[in-house]
């Protein structure tokens, strides 16, 4: 099935070929292949040509209802999302905790069950305990389920726009040196994208403070079984030297209460340490680019002038996202056969 | 003619109580055990009902010493009268109730109720565990002489240990006239924090906050050093790391009086499970991952810890398994792995899991039974040596289980109202065929044959 069906747009790309992976959930990127990353990005770059257009409007999923579910507060995903749905002319119905029935202590199950049963192809959800999007896929049997961030666990759309932005610029992403900075322990984002990184042939490196780095990729000793993470990534808390040749450097969100709970000294002592600034940013190599997921606290894990400056590439993942979401809801709406 | 007698024939004794593994007969009389061993047939009463036991084992009806029957206050998830058909179906003829109640168990007319309701409803012996503090909250002591005087076989606080050192040293010398252990559940708090599953490699991979091995061992040893500043009596609950077994150990050697359990799970289960695939790992989550039912608490950790509490099993420096039962409702459980509740019906499948370390010779067959009878009448001292022992006069609570029996875990079948393991839908090799209470049969499968009654030549 093609886009070129439609009236007001002859054609959008031949990149939708060839037909899509039959896949029903988006939950993270742990399951996804290499070819199949590469078919979301291919697909999504004749998104963004629809996005450039005077008239950002396709067919596409005319008819489709997609609900965004969200249990936590969101700015750019939520919006992405519904831009996205809106974009292929599908129905976007938002819903929030806060005003809906979880307010009146429905179980997260029973409002998915609810939201099936009204006949949706599509829950995209968000919610602060890891999982969230598992528990809906496991039980509900009639509608994709996307995970838009899930707890500690995994942001897939996420890492899969900051493939997409990386690529869009640089090319290639095999053998590019990736370097994730900051909370690692307690970031979804950094999660997929090492998963997304790794599957796509970069080397990632996470640099941050010991105590907010998974435990089990702190330690060498041949005892503790190791994540596969650990296979994956290399660990140095030495920004400095981390951030060496680097062609992407991403800084994480450092939320200020880990200062509080004790994993750091003082946000001034993380600045000095960890803040990805100029000086730093001399020694990546010619041309990096700074990423962020957003939303910053700038002067602290970012400094202005890097946020705002020429390397910086953060207001293309916010543009990048949408049209990566865009693909994700055309294949699993369409590509995944839902409606056989 | 005694037409309430059984004999059971032909069966694989298994009696630690007196090292006895052989094969030979049973013979049950007025609720007791009449003769064990070789019996001709002169003295097998006429109009005996005969059990074929051929291929069968014979032993001493399991003790649990850690189980939560959830009544008062919790009916919905399990009752008396559930909990004990499910001990019934596993081989459990005597349970210990864990006082997280509601009520709690932190006084006399609590225990008189769960007594007075065991004895309407409860195929099997029912004792009760007191609180150690005055409603589980770690503040004050429980009136812990009038809950001993009640018939409470321990103290505990349950899922919440007793987190004030002084608090736990005074109780374990306020006891000591009591003669009674206090069992903790070890967790320090301020390094379990949120956490809902072993730290370690599914955590980091799952996004899923950890509790450090260190949480468990660091209460151990302070216990420990308690105990011996104290001279007394402690019972560590449910062992779920490597480096708790070496902290026992030591305890022991220095001649302490210190006692422990583990779990089924906790010998035959790792983190792994977390994903969902029944103990397959995988790189790629997927939709079958974060499978509640493995959350239980202390978390199940890896196959380095699994390993080495089977040798602290073997070995005995544990002293007995221990089920720590802990039934749940659908709810409790259909819900994020952070919402759901802690806990595994374990009843009704122990003696399968337990029996996968006697095929894959981990553990022999002897001390299987031994740390289901012996060790935790050990634990709860010499009032109560008769119940693991098949020695004639004793009460005739007996399992006969054939070890050899595949079977599928279908939760549906369960007699508990917790139908919350990860075993659903897998294969346990070794399932009771009978279990007595004081000579009654209080549970009997499909497999039981009888053969003609004897009549006297």
């Amino acid at each position: 099935m093609s886009l070129s069906r439609t009236i007001e747009t002859p054609e959008i790309s031949g990149a939708l070929e060839p037909e899509p992976a039959p896949r029903k959930h988006v939950l993270d990127l742990d399951d996804f292949s290499r070819e199949e990353i590469t078919e979301v990005l291919e697909s999504a770059r004749g998104m963004k040509e629809v996005l450039g257009r005077d008239i950002k409007k396709v067919p596409a999923l005319r008819g489709k209802v997609v609900v965004t579910l969200f249990y936590e507060a969101s700015t750019r995903t939520r919006i992405s999302f519904e831009e996205a749905g809106k974009v292929l002319s599908a129905d976007v119905i938002n819903m929030s905790a806060s005003g809906s029935s979880a307010e009146k202590g429905e179980s997260l199950l029973n409002t998915g069950l609810t939201i099936q049963a009204m006949g949706v192809d599509t829950i995209v959800i968000r919610h602060p305990h890891s999982g969230a999007s598992h528990l809906l896929a496991k039980h509900l049997d009639r509608v994709s389920i996307i995970n838009a961030g899930d707890g500690l666990h995994a942001h897939p759309t996420q890492a899969l726009l900051d493939l997409y932005t990386v690529q869009d610029k640089l090319g290639d992403l095999g053998g590019l040196k990736v370097v994730i900075v900051g909370d690692v322990l307690h970031s979804r984002v950094a999660r997929s994208d090492i998963w997304g990184f790794a599957k796509m042939g970069a080397k990632v490196v996470l640099s941050g403070p010991a105590t907010l780095m998974p435990p089990d990729l702190m330690r060498s000793s041949g005892s503790i079984a190791r994540s596969p993470f650990a296979s994956l990534v290399e660990v140095d808390t030495d920004l400095d030297r981390a951030i060496e040749g680097a062609d992407v450097v991403m800084a994480l969100r450092l939320q200020q209460e880990r200062q509080n709970a004790g994993f750091l000294p003082s946000i001034r002592e993380y600045i000095r340490r960890w803040q990805v600034t100029d000086a730093r940013l001399e020694r990546a190599r010619l041309g990096a680019m700074v990423m962020h997921p957003g939303p910053m606290n700038e002067g602290i894990e970012i400094s202005n002038s890097i946020a705002h400056g020429g390397s910086s590439v953060i207001e293309d993942q916010v543009t990048n996202g949408v049209a990566v979401r865009m693909a994700l809801l055309y294949q699993l709406t369409i590509g995944a056969g839902l409606e056989s | 003619m005694e037409t309430d007698s059984i004999l059971i024939r032909h069966a694989r004794i298994v009696d630690p109580s007196r090292q006895l593994d052989r094969v030979g007969d049973i013979l049950i009389g007025s609720g007791e055990i009449t003769a064990a061993g070789r019996l001709g047939p002169d003295r097998i009463p006429n109009g005996c009902r005969v059990i074929d036991g051929t291929g069968l084992v014979a032993s001493p009806g399991f003790i649990d010493l850690h189980c939560h029957l959830r009544e008062p206050g919790f009916e919905y998830k399990e009752t008396i009268a559930a909990g004990s058909k499910a001990a019934a179906k596993g081989g459990f003829t005597t349970l210990c109730a864990m006082p997280n109640t509601d009520p709690p168990i932190d006084n006399a007319a609590v225990v008189d109720f769960i007594h007075q309701k065991a004895r309407q409803d409860s195929l099997v012996r029912i004792l009760s565990i007191g609180c150690v503090t005055k409603g589980r909250k770690g503040h004050e002591l429980a009136e812990m002489e009038e809950l001993a005087s009640s018939g409470v076989v321990a103290f505990s606080d349950d899922g919440d240990p007793v987190y004030d050192a002084n608090l736990m040293r005074l109780a374990l010398i306020y006891s000591l006239d009591l003669g009674l252990p206090i069992s903790n559940h070890c967790q320090e708090r301020s390094l379990s924090c949120n956490g809902v599953m072993a730290e370690g490699p599914v955590a980091t991979h799952l996004g899923l906050d950890g509790i450090p091995a260190a949480a468990e061992e660091t209460m151990i040893a302070r216990d420990i050093a308690l105990a011996e500043a104290t001279g007394g009596r402690l019972h560590v609950a449910h062992l779920s790391t490597a480096g708790s077994v070496p902290l026992v150990r030591e305890a022991k050697a220095r001649g302490l009086s210190v006692t422990a359990e583990v779990c089924p799970h906790h010998l035959t289960t790792t983190d792994q499970w977390v994903l969902g695939r029944k103990g397959e790992s995988t790189t790629a989550a997927g939709g079958l991952a974060y499978d509640t039912s493995t959350k239980v608490y202390p978390p199940l950790r890896g196959q380095r810890d699994v390993d080495a509490l089977i040798q602290g099993l073997a070995d005995g420096v544990i002293d007995c398994v221990a089920t720590d039962h802990a039934p749940h409702d659908l709810t409790s459980k259909q819900v994020t792995y952070q919402e759901a509740a802690f806990g595994i019906s374990v009843l009704e499948t122990a003696l399968g899991s337990l029996l996968q370390l006697v095929h894959s010779k981990k553990l022999s067959m002897g001390a299987m039974v031994d740390r289901l009878t012996t060790g935790p009448a050990r634990v709860l001292g010499e009032t109560y040596s008769d119940l693991a022992s098949l020695q004639p006069g004793t009460a005739a609570d007996i399992v006969l289980f054939d070890p050899e029996q595949e079977w599928t875990v279908d939760t549906a079948e369960f007699e508990s109202k917790g139908r919350n393991t990860p075993l659903e839908g897998t294969m346990l090799k070794g399932r009771v065929v009978a279990t007595f209470a004081s000579g009654n049969i209080i549970y009997q499968s499909a497999g039981l044959i009888f053969e003609e009654p004897h009549v006297k030549a």
